[in-house]
């Protein structure tokens, strides 16, 4: 199958192209040189926006905890149902759509691969029971590792090789793609009800601190030569005056970082950005975090974008839920995971004249804004923690138009408004930077090679906007590019049309990127194992791992460890 | 030959023990080990069972034996030409099944429903109203030092509950009580029973009456002790009962008082009444003392919750106690499920269609509303005009009116066994044994989800659940088909 897609304006920021018009050939699902001009099937993009398929570092998407969202929320797809066509399977929305609406939706958006971030290793094989049932999508997830029992006992002995050789097993047993550590030591503290509150608290009934499991896992994830960073939710995440502790956390890693590359991805980092001591005093701390980040180059990270609309909060992070039920009174689910992890939701309204709320919408806009570097600070809602993924394209408007922002600003709490930071900053993105933002950046900390570019040899995952840069001022006219970005004219999966003008026109079956990392030793499976196995979980260590069964289509990248 | 298979997963209930390890000679399963009776008689009796080798359908009047493609065609063109169709069961067969399930569902525009609209459903409600805290077994088995059981016996409906995952388990930061517990009945009963227990067989006995007039006695010293204590909640003195550090007999029907009483004190209120539901409050009191002072509680509640005057307003009340609780101490709360993969059944359905029972898929997308859209309310109706019963027996134990209309239309039945449903069927498929015969995945009553293994192979030419849905989807699909280019 060839394709060619001619005379588009081209933004590709990882091979430097910025709006030229091009044509951008394809065969056997892979971006080529060139294709055979009369042969290849041709899409004429001229006037329109070309970008490569848009890639989200961080969505919860599936898996057990997404899945009792959708159980408790029925009021929730009520009203946003998807009929049932001869292409397309049927489903609900809206904050937490069913497995075939979520694919069916990030592709209509132009989105071709995904991250879910929260997987709880004795949960995985659910995970990837719903991955497979989301469809148009390449997908990876990350097993939940900071608070599992295995990496607590060995970084606090102190053997670093021994906890990664274990993790190492543990991506190829979870079929996993990065270290995920959320509220590092506050996990297992929450499984007696308590927490953590700075990064050198003790473990509760462990000897070990926050610090030491961050640091600990970053180091791990050199040694193993992890294609991304360890993948970091904050202690205190949520809290007013966290922005201290995001700051400690970013500080504590610098001992890691020694060769100027990025070792660790702190996500949604608006909820780690609040200053103040108390919810009547909370304000933006975003200054303070982004000043930080610009001046070291370890940290890269993503918005968090809070969204005015009712919407469901999902974490592992137990004590942070359980903080917003008190807040709240809603309806709560914890949900803690035997010698590895929590878990928490509580279904979530952001209102623009709650102060509050307001404030973390503009901290969000304003990390994006201030991180002067692109590159550094990724679109997202953490969907749907701040809002359902559908919002992305009003985040464009808003981070693309400084007069978009300004509206919206206008019509929020007066507290908020005064203290927001947006009316002093002027910068706008370009659809450069949108690219970067929203794809090639994501791809790249991810360490996706075939992703995110439309180098040769890149996957043929490929974006197609009702957007002429040349002839509307895309600031003034956000509403317009807002609407290109919600349908996309095209979206190419694998070198397949899949949406055209914003509907599915063909239903194809995504890979599960996952990561087979090889040690020079590894875990030896013997009785002891077995043993411990039965000491510390409810299964069997046979019935543990994700077999290649719960995998549609695998998709193993071969990673060589230093250990 | 003879061959052992390590770590089998039990396919009879919700505990889905996954520790089970099969002999297997000559093709045929021999022993089997650390299973309770439950599980052994499930293991043993598969293949003694009566189980008809072929495909049926109804001909004058007679179920005659014939071709799985005939049969197949049969139940889809059945299904292909009803306007409201029901699909129910999925309780007792794989994910793997139940994912086909859902999806036929909605090529027929049907209504999707599982065995939790008659057993889990109100629990399911309570979930929607007020969330639920909760965990996975094992953080009961490291961390729990109070186990509440409330409305349910798990020595005799899920035998390994207390072995595995609360009471006699040791755990991290809890040990076991076994060795206590087993002194007592030393002291107190026949060796006899001491050598049942040990070997953890069911001891057949008849229930004990419920009585409306009960005595509940005072708390026990050891209430207040360190370590794990069980409590058992129920209208009648049940197995769990007995063994239990503190037993309360509830009046029938006065769950919900007393569980709100309870609720009160917890949050320190005062109660003006001297007893609740027939328990002093003094005694509450100390209940209550109990419950805020432990590490980590846990209330496990069964039908007798569920199904008991209130339904679902019990539920509530237990998950606000829960939600209450937690802001003293820790505490979790976790239905007892029965059927081995009705969890599963709930998931599955929650992820494909944002509903996890009572789907009505007939007007093009999944729609939700127990009460109107569940199969018993639709039979009741009379609205249905034909139905697919997967791994279930309906008949037995549906309303009767629901059942009569049930077998008023054409009725299809896939289930290893000739059950009451299967006999009243038009089309009757034999299937494989789930977990036995056929490998798959099924979700424990804490959602975790496990492995079934294919042990040995099904009677010859015997297909599964997944096999007879996809066929049926597909011969469906092409019906379809060509009812539309007719009509073009
Ligand atoms: S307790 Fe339940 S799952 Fe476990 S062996 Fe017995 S019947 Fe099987
Ligand atoms: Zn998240």
């Amino acid at each position: 199958m060839e394709l060619l897609i001619k005379n588009g304006f081209v933004f590709d920021p990882i091979n430097g192209i910025n709006g030229e018009k091009m044509d951008i050939a394809v065969r056997n699902g892979k971006i080529v040189e060139s294709v055979n001009d009369r042969r290849a099937k041709k899409i004429d993009a001229t006037g329109l926006t070309v970008m490569p398929g848009g890639v989200d570092i961080h969505c919860h998407i599936a898996g057990a905890e997404v899945n009792t969202g959708r159980l408790m929320r029925p009021e929730d797809h009520i009203k946003d149902t998807e009929r049932k066509t001869t292409l397309t399977r049927s489903g609900v929305g809206y904050s937490i759509p069913s497995t075939f609406t979520t694919g069916y939706r990030y592709s209509r958006m132009g989105y071709t691969s995904l991250m879910n971030p929260s997987m709880p290793p004795l949960e995985a094989k659910h995970t990837h029971e719903e991955l497979n049932d989301t469809p148009m999508l390449d997908k990876a997830s990350y097993p939940l590792l900071g608070d599992w029992w295995f990496v607590l006992e060995y970084l606090q002995k102190g053997d670093l090789t021994e906890c990664a050789r274990y993790v190492a097993w543990m991506m190829g047993t979870t079929k996993g793609y990065a270290i995920k550590i959320v509220n590092p030591g506050g996990l297992e503290s929450w499984g007696f009800g308590r927490n953590v509150h700075t990064i050198d608290d003790k473990v509760p009934n462990f000897d070990i601190t926050p610090r030491e499991i961050m640091c600990g896992l970053a180091k791990v994830n050199k040694m193993l030569n992890l294609p991304h960073t360890i993948h970091l939710h904050t202690n205190n995440l949520g809290l007013p005056g966290n922005y201290a502790t995001t700051l400690d956390t970013m500080r504590a890693l610098e001992s890691v970082a020694t060769d100027g590359k990025p070792v660790a991805h702190i996500t949604h980092l608006q909820f780690s950005s609040f200053a103040g001591d108390d919810w009547g005093s909370m304000r933006s701390g975003a200054e303070e975090v982004a000043k930080y980040i610009n001046a070291h180059s370890h940290i890269t990270c993503d918005m968090g974008q809070v969204i005015f609309t009712d919407t469901t909060t999902m974490t592992a992070d137990g004590p942070f839920e359980y903080t917003l039920y008190q807040l709240s009174g809603h309806k709560w689910v914890n949900s803690d995971v035997e010698t590895e992890t929590s878990g928490g939701i509580i279904p979530f309204h952001y209102k623009r004249n709650n102060a509050v709320n307001a404030t973390q919408w503009s901290i969000a806009l304003e990390l994006a804004l201030m991180i002067e570097d692109p590159w550094k600070i990724y679109l997202t809602t953490d969907h749907p923690n701040g809002g359902p993924f559908t919002a992305y394209p009003k985040i464009i408007g808003w981070l693309i138009s400084r007069k978009a922002r300004m509206a919206t600003l206008k019509k929020c709490h007066k507290k908020a408004q005064k203290k927001s930071l947006l009316p002093t900053l002027k910068r706008e993105l370009s659809l450069y930077d949108i690219a970067i933002v929203t794809r090639a950046g994501q791809a790249k900390a991810l360490g996706l090679k075939d992703k995110g570019h439309l180098g040769v040899g890149a996957d043929a995952d490929i974006a197609i906007y009702n957007v002429n840069p040349e002839t509307i001022d895309i600031a003034r006219k956000y509403k317009t590019v807002r609407r290109a970005f919600g349908n996309a004219a095209y979206t190419i999966k694998d070198g397949k049309v899949v949406v055209k003008d914003g509907e599915i026109v063909q239903h194809v079956d995504g890979r599960t990127i996952w990561l087979d990392v090889q040690t020079a030793e590894q875990v030896k499976v013997d009785e002891e194992m077995r043993r411990r196995f039965r000491e510390y979980w409810t299964v069997e260590y046979e019935n543990y791992p994700v077999t290649n069964h719960y995998l549609k289509i695998s998709d193993p990248r071969t990673i060589k460890a230093d250990v | 030959m003879s061959t052992t298979v390590n770590a089998v997963t039990c396919p009879v209930c919700g505990c889905l023990c996954d520790d089970i390890e099969l002999t297997i000679e000559n093709g045929v399963i021999a022993k089997v080990k650390n299973g309770c009776a439950m599980c052994e008689s499930k293991f043993l009796s598969y293949k003694n069972e009566h189980r008809n080798k072929t495909p049926l359908v109804r001909k004058e009047g007679k179920l005659v034996p014939v071709s799985y493609d005939e049969a197949i065609h049969k139940a889809a063109e059945i299904l292909a030409n009803a306007n409201y169709p029901i699909l129910y069961g999925w309780s007792s067969t794989d994910c793997e099944a139940q994912r086909v399930g859902v999806e036929l569902a909605e090529e027929v525009g049907g209504v999707l429903d599982n065995t939790a609209v008659v057993c889990h459903g109100p629990s399911i409600l309570s979930v929607q109203e007020v969330g639920i805290p909760t965990c996975t077994l094992g953080q009961i088995r490291h961390r729990a030092d109070l186990v509440i059981y409330w409305g349910c016996d798990p020595w005799s409906a899920h035998p390994r509950h207390l072995e595995r995952y609360t009471t006699f388990t040791e755990g991290r930061f809890e040990g076991s009580e076994w060795k206590e517990y087993m002194n007592k009945v030393k002291a107190s009963a026949g060796k006899k029973k001491l050598l049942s227990l040990e070997r953890r067989e069911i001891v057949k006995r008849k229930p004990e009456p419920i009585i409306e007039k009960v005595t509940v006695n005072k708390p026990p010293e050891t209430l207040s002790k360190a370590g794990r204590k069980l409590i058992v909640i129920d209208v009648r003195k049940t197995m769990t009962a007995e063994v239990a550090d503190y037993f309360i007999q509830v009046q029938p029907g006065k769950d919900y008082e007393l569980m709100l009483a309870i609720r009160a004190l917890v949050k320190d209120h005062e109660l003006d009444v001297d007893q609740v539901a027939g328990v002093p409050v003094e005694y509450l009191e100390e209940l209550v003392d109990a419950m805020v002072n432990c590490e980590f509680g846990v209330i496990f509640f069964g039908m007798g919750l569920t199904q008991s005057a209130g339904k679902f307003r019990n539920v509530d009340v237990a998950i606000s106690l829960i939600r209450d609780l937690n802001r003293r101490t820790k505490f979790a709360i976790l239905p007892m499920r029965g059927h081995f993969n009705v969890t599963g059944a709930n998931t599955v359905s929650t992820w494909q269609s944002g509903y996890p029972y009572s789907v009505d898929f007939s007007l093009g997308y999944p729609r939700y509303n127990p009460g109107e859209t569940s199969v018993v309310d639709v039979l009741l109706r009379k609205e249905s005009d034909a139905a697919l019963i997967v791994a279930s027996d309906p008949a037995s134990n549906f309303p009767r009116k629901a059942v009569e209309h049930l077998v008023a239309n054409p009725l299809i039945v896939i289930d290893p066994h000739m059950n009451a449903t299967a006999l009243l069927g038009d089309v009757v498929f034999p299937a494989a044994i789930v977990g036995i015969e056929k490998a798959g995945t099924a979700y424990r009553m804490d959602h975790v989800p496990l492995p079934l293994k294919k042990v040995v192979e099904p009677p010859e030419g015997i297909l599964s659940d997944e096999e007879i849905l996809s066929r049926i989807l597909e011969e469906v699909r092409v019906i379809k088909s060509q009812k539309m280019q007719e009509a073009a």
